[in-house]
């Protein structure tokens, strides 16, 4: 009786644990819930033109940036997001699914693991290099004479787009790796034994079985892909500036910090709606 | 059913796309020449990062001393966090879960401009401890998770049990639960640790002028053109981060 009741004392409500998480709360309140809040309300407020603000209410953060020019550069943001996004996905369903019913599992995971973990700007620096105006491929054309002067491979979209793809593709594959593995495997047998063919298991059985897994691959690219700064910013061109530069570039060069602010909480409104789209149009879909 | 011929093809091309170009960075830091084209094998490079780069280092030095300090007390915290959620109310469970979801969906780079927008709007100078809070707040969220996720595996009766044979909270906390999350602990001060020596975004709104980091510096670099010295340093970091990968494979579930 008595061990009965100490039991549920610990481990049900009001046990005492929740003080154990009250600094990772408290910590996150004051450095993410605050500052986060505090774009917001400098969005509205008045700028002062050596940097930084005036405690006075305005909308000039927003009329700034309410112009054609704006208006593209959050159109394209958009757009190329969700081409990387769906690239990514086309590459990484097929990977993951080879890769969960390969022999040599553990080793290509631990080659997707790799660009993982190693640090972006490498990445970045190794297309340049390659395909950069003093790279590899212009030398090399350079020197067999096949050009006069340097083609310009990179600063545009494409570009933008290629090393996009490149950052985030393991972010897509590792979901969707985790997904594939935690199908059974009877499943696939069981539908060919049904008489399905190949393609029919793929499209009927494996995708809508991972479909969770598809959605947080997208949101995993899409996202981190909206708010891309180092990208755009080092093989973009002019028609490739994206909303992370237009947020460095008032923060710094303008000095126009309630646009920055406001073009930030637009962001942040744009990934909460993609949130809202994908994750839970996802989930309502399922429940069907 | 086996994977068909497609499927083979789709994933050795990715893997050639993942790996040819770091490939062919990691040769040419071995270059004799400048330029990009191959004049023979020298190692001029890396004895120019090893003698004549002192800035390079001292960016390193202060990437190494934010990724340790902020790593720890992330780990610390995210896992005193992972407990709470794994033992503690419903109704603290689903607050925790939403303060740590949030950070998780928004851009890095919303993070970075609000954070720079706090400090200043709170006259805080910009240096390696403003990077240091920064980092903390990004990586917390994941070392809870990675730390909560290796919690799930085990049977919450091992606690129980040891309650019934009279130990008190602390000693369970001690004896029991550190001891079974710790190869989550583990996973989550690498994870936290990778994120912050990685991290480009964030630190450059919240780094002062003295406080420049080593991915702020190779920023600043590659911007500035292609070099065999960001060559040599790639190459360095690589083998860094293979050796990591491949010494925490075991540890990998917990991360994905």
């Amino acid at each position: 009786m008595t061990l009965k009741r100490k039991r549920s004392e610990v481990l049900s409500s009001g046990s005492g644990y929740e003080k154990y998480g009250s600094t990772y709360l408290i910590w996150l309140v004051i450095f993410f819930v605050i500052p986060v809040l505090v774009i917001l309300a400098y969005s509205f407020l008045t700028r002062d033109y050596q940097g930084g603000i005036i405690l006075k209410f305005s909308i000039q953060g927003y009329k700034d940036i309410f112009n054609l020019n704006y208006l593209t550069v959050f159109i394209r943001t958009v757009i190329i997001s969700f081409i990387s996004a769906a690239i990514c996905i086309l590459i990484a369903v097929p990977v993951s699914y080879y890769i969960v019913y390969s022999k040599f599992k553990n080793f290509l995971l631990l080659l997707v693991i790799i660009p993982f973990w190693t640090n972006s700007l490498i990445r970045i620096y190794a297309w340049i290099f390659i395909l950069g105006n003093n790279g590899l491929i212009n030398q090399l054309l350079l020197n067999l004479g096949i050009v006069n002067s340097y083609v310009k491979f990179i600063y545009n979209n494409a570009a933008v787009l290629l090393i996009l793809v490149y950052t985030y593709l393991p972010f897509a594959i590792l979901p969707l790796f985790s997904s594939i593995e935690r199908l059974e495997k009877q499943l696939f047998e069981a539908a060919m034994d049904l008489g399905c063919t190949k393609r029919q298991v793929f499209f009927r059985v494996l995708l809508p079985n991972i479909k969770q897994g598809i959605v947080s691959a997208f949101v995993f690219v899409f996202i981190p892909a909206l708010g891309t700064y180092a990208v755009p910013e080092l093989v973009g061109g002019k028609n490739s500036r994206l909303i992370g530069n237009e947020i460095a570039r008032q923060l710094t060069i303008a000095r126009n910090w309630p646009a920055a602010a406001a073009i930030s909480s637009i962001l942040l409104i744009l990934t909460i709606i993609a949130v809202i789209v994908f994750i839970y149009g996802g989930e309502k879909r399922e429940t069907r | 059913m086996k994977p068909g011929n497609l499927t083979r093809i789709i994933t050795i091309l990715a893997i050639l796309f993942f790996y040819l170009p770091i490939i062919v960075v990691i040769v040419f830091s071995f270059n004799s020449s400048k330029s990009p084209e191959w004049t023979g094998f020298s190692l001029r490079w890396y004895y120019q990062l090893f003698t004549s780069s002192g800035y390079i280092w001292r960016t390193f030095l202060n990437s190494i001393i934010v990724g340790v300090s902020s790593s720890i007390v992330s780990v610390v915290l995210g896992t005193l966090g992972a407990i709470s959620v794994y033992l503690g109310s419903k109704k603290f469970r689903k607050v925790m879960w939403t303060t740590t979801y949030i950070p998780f969906t928004i851009p890095d780079i919303i993070i970075g401009v609000s954070l720079l927008i706090f400090f200043t709007t709170l006259n805080v100078r910009l240096s390696l401890f403003t990077i240091f809070i920064a980092h903390v707040t990004f990586s917390m969220p994941y070392t809870m998770m990675i730390v909560l996720t290796r919690l799930h595996d085990f049977d919450k009766s091992i606690i129980e049990a040891a309650y019934d044979l009279g130990a008190t909270k602390s000693v369970a906390l001690r004896k029991v639960i550190v001891p079974v999350a710790m190869p989550g602990i583990i996973a989550a001060f690498f994870m936290a640790f990778t994120l912050s020596i990685d991290d480009f975004v964030i630190t450059f709104f919240v780094a002062g002028p003295s406080s420049t980091t080593l991915p702020l510096q190779i920023f600043s670099m590659v911007r500035f053109g292609i070099s065999p010295v960001i060559n040599a340093i790639s190459t360095l970091l690589l083998l860094g981060t293979i050796f990591m990968s491949v010494a925490l494979r075991r540890y990998v579930r917990y991360i994905i």
